[in-house]
């Protein structure tokens, strides 16, 4: 068994035992210990690569998102175990309920690392359909109205997203088919990207517009986004941290995928302007949907459309430079964002209201919360000294540098965005507290050190990681 | 190929397309799951009779896989939740006659415009089914915009599924794994359908999809 397995199996067992053990503290106790298993194992991947499968291998590209991927998800359940303890308390989930949520919360990452590791693009598919049920259930964990309702919009969307791209898959197959033969290996990725200047270009133009409109449901593009703030406001806030850190990055790994086979071939039409076109919505219309947010989980999730939109359009420049911007922006969005949502989290739950407008002066009451929430915004906001400053520059640089009408529209969004968070944001810290003021037992430490990380990254970029980065950028082309 | 093969082919696969066309204007309940039905049988067929000509045994799997589970499974079980509910003889119906065959036709020319177009080196009954293919995938997704009522909308999802199975039985050699993934899909989405379905039932007595409106939008 090699690392490669054990990033699968880990999870699985994890669900598996999960799914018998009864007392909840245990099971938050395993369900940590399960990530932390899987995140060591994930790392080891960085040093040691297992030989590639017909159906699972790992390169220099997934492996960035392996590793993201563990981490957050390991942070996550730190922070879920002290969410749901809170949970149990004021009777919002039975214990029945926990045994449900802690074992789907491991076949999720099962679900994810499986789509990140696979070889196979049919595998692939049935991963991102498998974390896609996953989560709509974990939304539906508390069977109110809206939560039922928000699972359901989110089911149908997303179901609809998952068959347009298995079209678009088994459209790939048949531009491949010529080529490389009948049976396993026209789906192998690693066979494909290798004959891909063969296949009949117009067959993949077509694959490459269903996989997009598929996985970009998946990613919460703008137009068919429309599941995504519903589901992050509904569900747990370990699950918005979840789908925002790391599940819209899993579907935005199969679309760069597929962009590089495209790429691969030179008669098949460019994907960056489609890849373009969809962030720059995106971005534009998230960025003054923020303005009028009301629900304060609901007001973040519009922000993950936005900054996925700033990443979609950054690897549809393409390009070393603008690839590298999107990684980095990646990789940074996902862990502030995930950072904001364990700190709404417990917002959330000392306030006993999402609403906006019933949770004022954070940081006198709760001054750890207020200012960590405030630092995590400025931060998402784009706003020096933290990473996303550096990745959002050099993506606005790399833009100017290359197509300058293309920058007005970017930079537009980005201050449009950065205005409403920064009023949303003075509103939530600032003035006379409003009334609940009980003391937060939070867990800290996963905020703390997500918040660490991108500050870090602002100011002092390792230059291993960053020549890393660079490595991958150029495989994306 | 011989004549006949590809003719039956054809046949078997413009079946499914003109019974997706059907789907549309069912505005009872129970017809619309035994039209659905109809629609798996064909595909069924249609699949099996891809397995012969194409000398691919695994292809006659999905074609039972097609015939037990959607043609008579997911419609019995269909009939019985919404005599359940008691909605069977409840009207559903969000476009009239006339503009959802408009609609439809228009929707079918496109795919095989489309299709037709792009797979100019395939071989001649790859570049049908998927065209045909293509038209029952987008006439599913417009039905599953027009109905207004949840089963409406299952049904119209599945028969979206019917057009894939089709492709990928299309594709010659294509991998065994994707069938079964479909199939398997198609099974776990309808458990998790009908859990649902029962939830909606059990907070809003009813699923009609106007009802879980009320509750769109951000909390007050």
């Amino acid at each position: 068994m090699t690392a490669l397995h054990a990033v699968l199996l880990i999870p699985a067992f994890a669900a598996a035992t999960l799914a018998l053990l009864p007392a909840y503290r245990l099971s938050a106790a395993v369900n940590v210990a399960a990530c932390l298993a899987t995140l060591g194992v994930a790392l080891s991947l960085v040093f040691v690569r297992p030989p590639d499968g017909l159906y699972l291998r790992v390169d220099d590209l997934s492996v960035v998102f392996i590793v993201l991927s563990a981490f957050v998800g390991f942070t996550t359940s730190v922070f879920s175990a002290s969410y749901i303890a809170h949970e149990v308390e004021i009777g919002r989930l039975t214990p029945a309920r926990l045994r449900f949520y802690h074992a789907m919360y491991q076949v999720l990452m099962f679900a994810m690392n499986l789509a990140l590791v696979a070889n196979n693009i049919g595998l692939m598919w049935v991963a991102i359909e498998l974390a896609t049920l996953t989560t709509v259930m974990m939304v539906a964990v508390y069977r109110t109205h809206e939560a039922i309702e928000a699972a359901w919009k989110y089911f149908i969307l997303g179901s609809v997203g998952i068959a347009l791209a298995l079209f678009g898959t088994i459209l790939v197959y048949v531009a491949a088919e010529p080529v490389v033969g009948q049976g396993l290996a026209g789906m192998v990725w690693t066979v494909l990207i290798a004959k891909a200047h063969g296949f009949d270009p117009a067959l993949l133009d077509l694959a490459f517009v269903f996989l997009m409109l598929g996985y970009g449901t998946k990613v919460g593009l703008a137009p068919l986004h429309a599941w995504l703030p519903d589901a992050h406001a509904e569900g747990p806030t370990p699950i918005s941290a979840v789908l925002s850190g790391l599940l819209l990055n899993v579907a935005l790994y199969a679309i760069l995928r597929f962009k590089m086979l495209l790429a691969a071939n030179p008669a098949a039409i460019a994907p960056g302007p489609l890849m373009i076109v969809m962030g720059l919505v995106s971005l534009i219309f998230a960025a003054f949907m923020l303005y009028r947010r009301r629900d304060i989980k609901r007001l973040f999730a519009y922000s993950s459309i936005e900054h996925m939109g700033v990443i979609a359009f950054a690897f549809g420049m393409g390009g070393p430079l603008a690839n590298f911007a999107g990684l980095l922006h990646m990789t940074m969005h996902s862990l502030t964002k995930s950072a904001i949502f364990f700190n709404v989290g417990h917002v959330a739950q000392v306030k006993g209201t999402q609403a906006i407008a019933d949770i004022r002066g954070l940081t006198v009451s709760h001054p750890v919360l207020g200012w960590t929430l405030t630092a995590s915004v400025m931060a998402i906001a784009g706003l020096p000294p933290f990473g996303i400053f550096t990745s959002e520059f050099l993506v606005v640089s790399s833009t100017f540098a290359r197509q300058p009408l293309l920058a007005v529209p970017l930079v537009f969004g980005l201050i449009v965005a950065f205005g409403a968070l920064l009023m949303q944001v003075q509103h939530l810290a600032f003035g006379e507290p409003s009334p609940g003021g009980a003391p937060a037992k939070a867990s800290y430490l996963p905020m703390f050190g997500h918040l660490a990380l991108v500050l870090a990254a602002g100011v002092f970029f390792p230059p291993l990681i960053t020549s890393w980065f660079q490595h991958v950028a150029r495989m994306l082309g | 190929m011989s004549g006949i093969d590809f003719d039956i082919a054809h046949l078997l696969a413009g079946s499914l397309v003109l019974i997706s066309l059907m789907m549309l204007y069912q505005d009872r309940l129970t017809a619309l799951i035994n039209v659905f039905a109809a629609q798996a049988v064909t595909l069924a067929l249609s699949v099996a009779w891809q397995a012969y000509i194409q000398g691919a045994p695994h292809l006659y799997v999905t074609a039972a896989i097609a015939l037990i589970f959607k043609a008579l499974v997911i419609p019995l079980a269909l009939h019985r939740i919404i005599r359940a509910l008691g909605i069977h003889r409840e009207l559903d119906q969000a476009l009239s006659v006339g503009p959802a065959m408009l609609a439809g036709i228009g929707l079918v020319a496109l795919s095989l415009v489309v299709m037709l177009g792009v797979t100019g080196e395939t071989d001649r009954l790859a570049r049908e089914d998927f065209a045909f293919a293509l038209a029952v995938v987008l006439l599913g997704l417009l039905m599953m915009v027009t109905r207004r009522n949840a089963i409406g909308l299952v049904v119209g999802f599945m028969s979206l599924e019917n057009g894939l199975v089709l492709a990928a039985t299309g594709a010659k050699g294509m991998p065994l794994v994707v069938e079964i993934s479909v199939a398997f899909s198609v099974l776990i989405a309808f458990i998790v359908i009908g859990v649902f379905l029962f939830r909606i039932r059990e907070r809003f007595e009813t699923v009609d999809l106007a009802a879980l409106d009320r509750f769109r939008g951000e909390r007050r």
